[in-house]
């Protein structure tokens, strides 16, 4: 399986609006190149990227080939309950990743 | 490859060229043309020197703050403990005996309209200014890292003072610490210069503390002779040197002097000791002349090297955007008896000729193991490119015999170009 970071605070108060960072590995071939004997090279990317936070979807990004490898995505969410954000990636080939982390809110 | 066994043709060659360029000799006005250059490393020094060997009745004079110059080629050495720091430091004696006016000094304002510059309390006048200022510190631009931490969490992006304090730091940390190396984006000086180091630090720690262990932490997943470093890794440093890359979460976005600690996107890492490569800019004078740009670097014209911001100044070495060439003292040293022969050109009317630039970088992996990279450069289209097919890196594949040699190479290159710029 691809390799993820996640930054997730490990802690936060009640109603804190937190970052999150996620970094996925992935080579994200657009589609348009072409090897030197001029074979098109096909696409091969990621194309959806979801975070749930226990249980409900709270942030998506569709991904086009026109994002570089390795996509990192920043994004805020507001703490409200303790409980597991879930990552996942799709993409061209059957990819798929997941990650999980937890936050622990006062 | 062919070219890393000759480097001796390198030096000749690209003198050839410059030399080439400048003949005939042009008639000069009956005043004696006057040529300020501001800087005196491997880029001004060379200026100063070529100038005057060109045309000795064209005056020239060397404005450069420190009395003794310390040379960072070789100086990872220093901080691996192969060298002293002695070895990297040179004078201006032979400048001086060249017939160039060396003046002690820092430069404070230079007015690009009546064509002087100020320092200490004089006004020196000219008729065509040559900046070779190197580098300067990006001070603020990594969160945390200002002059204060840099005491105690070193660069050592400009040799000298901050060499022995890095230096100083591995030898005094225990066996089994931690030492982090942050590697900034593109560009900084010396491409090849954080995995040289990376590299000569693993040897230090393999050999004298077999504990400890280094990580790199780049804000990159690609770099100069890429393969190479890492093949020579994995083979000689596979437990004292941690590569981190920008996709494995790898770039530095805070320091923090008072722990030693380095943060990423996605965590923090603590160090004994901490080498933080931090993002740069050309040298102080380039801004105050304005010829540096918003990227904090100096455009311009490749044939002659003059500013395309401020006519009449020209700029060498690490403070330029060279297009393909890199920001390595062979680059500077090249692109000075280029930017010369233009200069005097210049001074009488005359039209400079198109250059080519020849560059080659050595890196040391381990005492005894060298690796290089060389190119050929050419303007097009108002940049420096390399010229197709010139050029090339050391073999993947090469036996213990060859990366040797390429060890000795690199140690007379050393030696050739400051014995050609100071000596």
């Amino acid at each position: 399986m691809a390799r993820a970071l996640i930054n997730v605070p490990a802690k936060a108060r009640k109603g804190d609006v937190i970052e999150i960072k996620t970094l996925i590995s992935h080579v994200m071939e657009s589609g348009f190149r072409r090897t030197q004997t001029g074979e098109a090279i096909p696409r091969d990317i990621v194309t959806l990227f979801t975070c749930s936070y226990n249980g409900e979807e709270i942030f998506a990004a569709q991904l086009y080939p026109a994002i570089s490898a390795n996509p990192f995505v920043t994004f805020h969410t507001v703490a409200t309950e303790s409980g597991t954000f879930e990552f996942k990636w799709t993409g061209d080939n059957g990819f798929a990743a997941t990650e999980t982390a937890k936050i622990v809110v006062e | 490859m062919t070219t890393a066994h000759s480097r001796r043709r390198f030096l000749r060659s690209s003198a050839a060229l410059a030399a080439a360029a400048a003949f005939p000799l042009p008639a000069l006005a009956q005043k004696a043309p006057r040529v300020l250059v501001i800087g005196g490393g491997f880029g001004g020094a060379s200026v100063a020197r070529e100038l005057r060997s060109i045309d000795p009745k064209i005056h020239v004079t060397l404005i450069e703050s420190n009395a003794t110059f310390t040379a960072c080629p070789f100086s990872n050495a220093v901080i691996g403990g192969l060298r002293d720091l002695k070895a990297q430091q040179f004078g201006y004696d032979k400048l001086r005996a060249a017939g160039v006016n060396v003046v002690i000094d820092t430069a404070t304002a230079v007015n690009a309209t009546s064509r002087t510059v100020r320092l200490g309390g004089i006004t020196l006048p000219y008729d065509r200014l040559v900046l070779a200022p190197g580098i300067d510190i990006r001070w603020g631009a990594l969160p945390g890292y200002d002059e204060a931490a840099a005491a105690k969490m070193p660069h050592a992006w400009r040799a000298g003072d901050q060499t022995t304090l890095l230096r100083d730091q591995l030898v005094a940390m225990d066996d089994g610490g931690v030492v982090v190396m942050s590697v900034p984006a593109n560009p900084f000086r010396c491409p090849p210069g954080p995995y040289e180091r990376a590299s000569l630090i693993a040897h230090y720690l393999k050999t004298s503390k077999p504990k400890s262990k280094l990580i790199v932490l780049d804000a990159k997943d690609q770099f100069s002779k890429q393969r190479l470093f890492q093949n020579a890794w994995k083979e000689l440093y596979p437990d004292h040197l941690e590569w981190v890359s920008l996709s494995a979460g790898g770039k530095v976005t805070s320091v923090d002097p008072a722990t030693n600690t380095l943060a990423t996107d996605f965590g923090k890492q603590a160090a004994q000791v901490a080498n933080v490569i931090p993002p740069q800019k050309a040298g102080r004078i380039a801004e105050i002349a304005g010829v540096a740009n918003q990227t904090g670097w100096c455009p311009i014209d490749p044939v002659t090297f003059e500013s395309v911001l401020v006519p009449g100044i020209h700029v060498v070495g690490d403070a330029t955007i060279a297009g393909a060439m890199p920001k390595s003292a062979f680059s500077a040293n090249a692109q000075a008896k280029v930017c010369a022969a233009a200069v005097a050109k210049l001074l009488t009317g005359a039209k400079p000729q198109e250059p080519r630039l020849i560059n080659t970088c050595y890196s040391l992996v381990a005492p005894d193991y060298g690796i290089s990279v060389a190119g050929v450069y050419a303007p097009a289209k108002d940049m420096l490119a390399e010229v197709k097919g010139s050029g090339g890196v050391s073999p993947l594949d090469a036996t213990a015999d060859v990366r040797a040699a390429e060890a000795v190479y690199a140690e007379a290159w050393y030696r050739t170009i400051t014995t050609e710029v100071f000596g």
